[in-house]
């Protein structure tokens, strides 16, 4: 049966019962942002994915495909952003199939925040969804609880105070796509700066009225790592070895052909008429 | 009294070398501050993909069942082997599924895609959250120093026997700094014509 399954759940309540409570999941700690401007709509977001104070991944994707124009930025727990996002593209080319239009992003708003609210929070996804539809372009925010704001310009997880002080005060009406483009950089980047659960690099997504969407990845690499003083290769050899199997990966066993009949010529086959 | 993942200890760590990758792990079995065994190997292997599980023992053990359980019947409907790439995501499913009653692991996937023999290696969270990397990833109790461990030591383009000497290094001082992991370790090394399996010789502490 598809969906979650809750097996382990009573075992996992009496382990935490008896003093063994739930291991820490990757959470993207966060910077992301969305900026609507004259035709479209960008969204952008940073590349650290922490797993409590370690860094898990430095160049992780925050953002995800939903439909080919539309996009999503996710912050909070790692893995439930990534299933949410597949899930609403999958049950959005479904249902875009099925009505005969592109999809919209209303809908995979509604769908995502009837999801979120009947787990009650639990599935821990925030989300920055925008894009372009036959309506226009969008630019939503939704809460893991399942409330969802609409704006010009939205920021969410860790870092968003960061990145909401600088669009606060960089942000004007009718932007050109190329101001929308630096402004939401620069947002980011005061989260990267600022913000312990924020770092590495800019990712961004820019969605254009009747223009395919392009994905920027790092569209800024402001963290690159210098060159190391020197290597710490280990001579062949340093490492003990008490036992050694080697594997030859072997696709088909080998064969000889014996004899070969052709049973029907494929040009000469009838059909029927 | 601490959390599942530590009770039975262990590490596990995957690099990126020149057309090749090579999986590592420890042998250490315990309960709490009690070695049980010192022959638990930690990775296996299902056709291309070579899976690393620490965390919670018996998960470990069921985890490696349930994926046996799946990749066969994968090469029984596909009609071929599975590549690293699905198996990580078939990984990231089957852990996502139990979402609000997790299995306590910290699972590592490596190998090599035999149709583009691109080398290939992830890391997940308990709950199938894909950490798609392009050096090295690492899992387990000694996870921090196996952190530092190949943030200095890796660099890319290594050769297949160039690449076992970092990745059994790392290894071998990341899991000597942890008491939980350790009693031994095992090295795959694996290029597109043959996988090299290697035990190495380790402090007994």
């Amino acid at each position: 049966m598809p969906g979650f399954n809750f097996d382990n759940y009573q075992r996992n309540k009496f382990l935490a019962a008896k003093g063994y409570p739930l291991p820490k999941a990757t959470s993207t700690g966060t910077t992301i942002v969305g900026c609507r401007f004259d035709g479209g709509v960008v969204i952008a977001a940073d590349t650290r994915a922490t797993e409590g104070d370690i860094v898990a991944d430095k160049n992780c994707e925050k953002l995800h495909r939903i439909s080919p124009t539309i996009w999503c930025a996710g912050a909070g727990t790692a893995a439930d952003c990534e299933f949410v996002t597949q899930l609403m593209s999958s049950t959005l080319e479904l249902h875009a199939l099925s009505t005969g239009r592109k999809p919209r992003v209303v809908t995979c708003l509604t769908l995502l925040k009837q999801h979120l609210f009947k787990y009650q929070g639990h599935v821990g996804a925030y989300l920055i969804v925008a894009g372009v539809d036959p309506t226009g372009p969008r630019l939503f925010s939704i809460h893991a609880h399942g409330s969802t704001d609409v704006g010009y310009y939205l920021s969410l997880g860790s870092g968003s105070m960061a990145a909401m002080a600088v669009l606060e005060t960089k942000w004007k009406p009718s932007l050109t796509k190329e101001d929308a483009m630096s402004l939401c950089a620069e947002a980011i980047e005061a989260g990267i700066w600022n913000d312990l659960g924020s770092g590495s690099n800019v990712d961004m997504c820019v969605m254009e009225v009747d223009k395919p969407a392009v994905l920027f990845r790092n569209y800024r690499t402001p963290n690159e790592r210098s060159t190391k003083e020197q290597s710490y290769m280990f001579a062949r050899g340093t490492t003990a070895i008490l036992k050694e199997k080697v594997r030859p990966v072997v696709d088909t066993v080998p064969f000889d052909i014996v004899q070969e009949t052709i049973i029907q010529d494929v040009d000469k086959m009838e059909i029927d008429s | 009294m601490s959390d599942p993942s530590s009770i039975n200890g262990g590490s596990v760590v995957a690099m990126v070398g020149k057309d090749c990758v090579a999986i590592g792990c420890d042998m250490r079995l315990g309960m709490q501050a009690l070695t049980v065994s010192n022959d638990f190997p930690k990775i296996f292997q299902f056709n291309n993909a070579f899976l690393g599980l620490t965390g919670l023992a018996t998960d470990v053990i069921t985890l490696s069942e349930v994926f046996r359980y799946k990749v066969n019947l994968y090469n029984l409907r596909e009609e071929r082997k599975i590549e690293p790439e699905t198996f990580a995501n078939l990984v990231s499913s089957t852990l996502y599924e139990k979402r609000f009653g997790p299995y306590f692991v910290g699972p590592i996937v490596a190998g090599i895609n035999s149709k583009s023999g691109d080398p290939y290696i992830c890391g997940f969270d308990l709950i199938g959250c894909i950490n798609f990397a392009k050096d090295f990833v690492v899992g387990g109790t000694s996870s921090d120093q196996l952190f530092g461990m190949c943030e200095s030591l890796w660099e890319p383009n290594l050769e297949p026997d160039d690449l076992f000497e970092t990745i059994s290094q790392a290894l071998l001082n990341a899991q000597d700094r942890d008491a939980l992991s350790g009693w031994g370790a095992i090295v795959y090394v694996i290029t597109k014509d043959k996988v090299v399996k290697r035990l190495l010789k380790t402090r007994q502490d």
